[in-house]
């Protein structure tokens, strides 16, 4: 069986989207949603499904596998690296996520991208586990889906 | 306000210990500390310890079991600037004339490990492979050498200007000269830095020795005085370390805030600072954070890094010691280390590292998760 790795995009969905959350009184949002706004204190966040595509305000590669509770198949000496970036969703919000590139001449600042969901790994119980990407438009990735 | 002076410093080496304790390291440091103020453990009215690993009140039972206060205090990697400013604002407030505060830490081999869950973040960043600090400070300096023009081969020079002087620092991690090309070549772990560009977690401990600025010549030919000590946390509009999300609006790093409440505090500018250490978490992170603390332009680093501004000999010398990049980062001890080291700078005892000119200012920050900064400055 498939699973999402939390609760934070909308999932079985054609056109998955991230889900954030946005505060009623003073309008901040965030990713994902929390209980009170980061910006006024109040206990008043929403949720907010958020746009698909964006651009891509900075970015890095994560070349060494990352300490113990990192989840991603395969780890150990067989990990893949994988790139990391912050992307602008139109004017809402920016979100840290990873990336389906990580090769430093495929990627560029400004470039736009699109949420993937991806699989990610196969849980003890024999599902399998699946997390949230972006790729640049147009990238062709055997693993989107 | 009451004046507050530096009178003794204490570093237990950086590095590796075996089977030595964060206690034990402590307890050494301050010994040191003790010894170069001229007082004893039983002089001490008040204490402030800081790390991450153990809690610090404990290393009481190799000092001495004096019964003074002793406060826990844990800022990330702003925590020996927050000891420092505990201990500043307790001889303010009266609560003692001589104050101690010490830092220790003795980290395990590799990045930084932890539950997200402990600095308000959700478990699945951290099985998604986000949980990881390095990453960030790849992201923030990717985009900064993109705006403002900075180059790889710069990271490598700051880089190899931290463990040239590392080499002339007997208590320092690594003690060897890399070259600029060997740093270059070696492995890439965050795009654009590579591994000789990290820091490395590793052990060690410091302490230093305050007390009333009236009476510090009682102690010291040579105080130092503490002129300013400035932390602050994220503001909203900030990108930082560890975090799901930011604003679309941005606003300028925590360090900007709190350097600018530095020398607000001191009375000075950028311009009247002799020596400077900063957080070099990463060779880029010294590049940016020369910027943010005031010491230059965006982008003008290119330069001055060429030009040899940053070394021990050059106008601006930052790191003198080694920074980071040589010294290892223990959490709770690295900012009292940039202490100790403005200290025996300013005091002219820095041996083969002594920055020329008679320095009479000495300016430090720190920088950690999840976004806290703290700038001190100290003056003679």
């Amino acid at each position: 069986m498939q699973k999402p790795i939390a609760n934070v995009f909308t999932w079985p969905a054609d056109d998955p989207q991230l889900l954030g959350g946005q505060c009623k009184d003073c309008g901040a949002i965030t990713f994902p949603v929390q209980s009170r706004c980061p910006r006024c204190g109040t206990e008043s966040m929403t949720e907010l499904p958020l746009p698909r595509r964006g651009t891509l305000v900075s970015w890095t590669t994560q070349e060494f596998p990352p300490s113990a509770n990192y989840m991603g198949d395969p780890t150990g000496k067989s990990f893949k690296p994988f790139g990391v970036g912050l992307v602008q969703l139109d004017d809402l919000v920016r979100v840290e996520s990873r990336l389906t590139e990580c090769d430093p001449q495929r990627l560029d600042f400004g470039m736009e991208v699109v949420l993937r969901i991806v699989p990610f790994y196969i849980d003890n119980d024999g599902n399998e586990i699946i997390t949230f990407a972006f790729a640049p438009v147009g990238a062709q990735n055997s693993e989107e889906r | 306000m009451e004046d507050v002076a530096i009178i003794g410093v204490g570093l237990h080496p950086f590095g590796r210990h075996g089977d030595k304790s964060a206690y034990e390291m402590a307890a050494d440091a301050v010994e040191l500390a003790l010894t170069d103020a001229g007082v004893t453990w039983n002089d001490v009215q008040c204490a402030f310890g800081g790390s991450w690993g153990v809690w610090t009140d404990p290393v009481t039972g190799l000092v001495g079991l004096s019964g003074l206060p002793f406060i826990h205090v844990f800022s990330a990697c702003a925590t020996g600037a927050a000891t420092i400013q505990q201990a500043a604002n307790a001889i303010r407030a009266g609560s003692g004339d001589i104050v101690v505060a010490v830092g220790t830490d003795k980290h395990a081999r590799g990045s930084f490990k932890g539950d997200p869950t402990t600095t308000n973040v959700p478990a699945w960043y951290g099985e998604n492979g986000q949980y990881v600090t390095t990453k960030f400070f790849g992201m923030k300096i990717n985009k900064y050498m993109h705006d403002h023009g900075v180059s790889q081969e710069t990271l490598a020079k700051v880089a190899a200007k931290n463990y040239r002087n590392g080499a002339l620092n007997p208590k320092a991690f690594r003690r060897k000269p890399i070259t600029e090309e060997e740093i270059l070549s070696s492995p890439m772990l965050n795009y654009p830095l590579t591994s000789y560009m990290f820091c490395a977690p590793d052990e060690g401990a410091a302490a230093v020795v305050l007390c009333r600025a009236d009476i510090a010549h009682l102690y010291t030919d040579t105080p130092v005085y503490v002129k300013a000590t400035a932390i602050r946390t994220r503001n909203y509009g900030s990108y930082e370390v560890n975090t799901t999300w930011s604003p679309v609006e941005e606003d300028v790093a925590p360090t900007v805030h709190a350097s600018r409440a530095a020398y607000e505090e001191a009375g000075i500018g950028p311009e009247d600072v002799d020596v400077i250490q900063v957080q070099d978490t990463d060779a880029g992170a010294e590049v940016i954070h020369m910027a943010e603390n005031g010491f230059c332009a965006d982008g003008e680093q290119e330069k001055l890094l060429a030009d040899g501004a940053t070394e021990i000999t050059g106008p601006m010398p930052i790191n003198t010691d080694g920074g980071l990049i040589a010294n290892g980062e223990p959490i709770g001890a690295s900012g009292l280390r940039q202490v100790h080291e403005l200290v025996l700078q300013l005091r002219g005892h820095a041996g083969d590292r002594q920055v020329q000119g008679d320095p009479r200012v000495g300016y430090a920050q720190v920088y950690g998760a999840p976004g806290t900064a703290a700038a001190t400055i100290l003056a003679r």
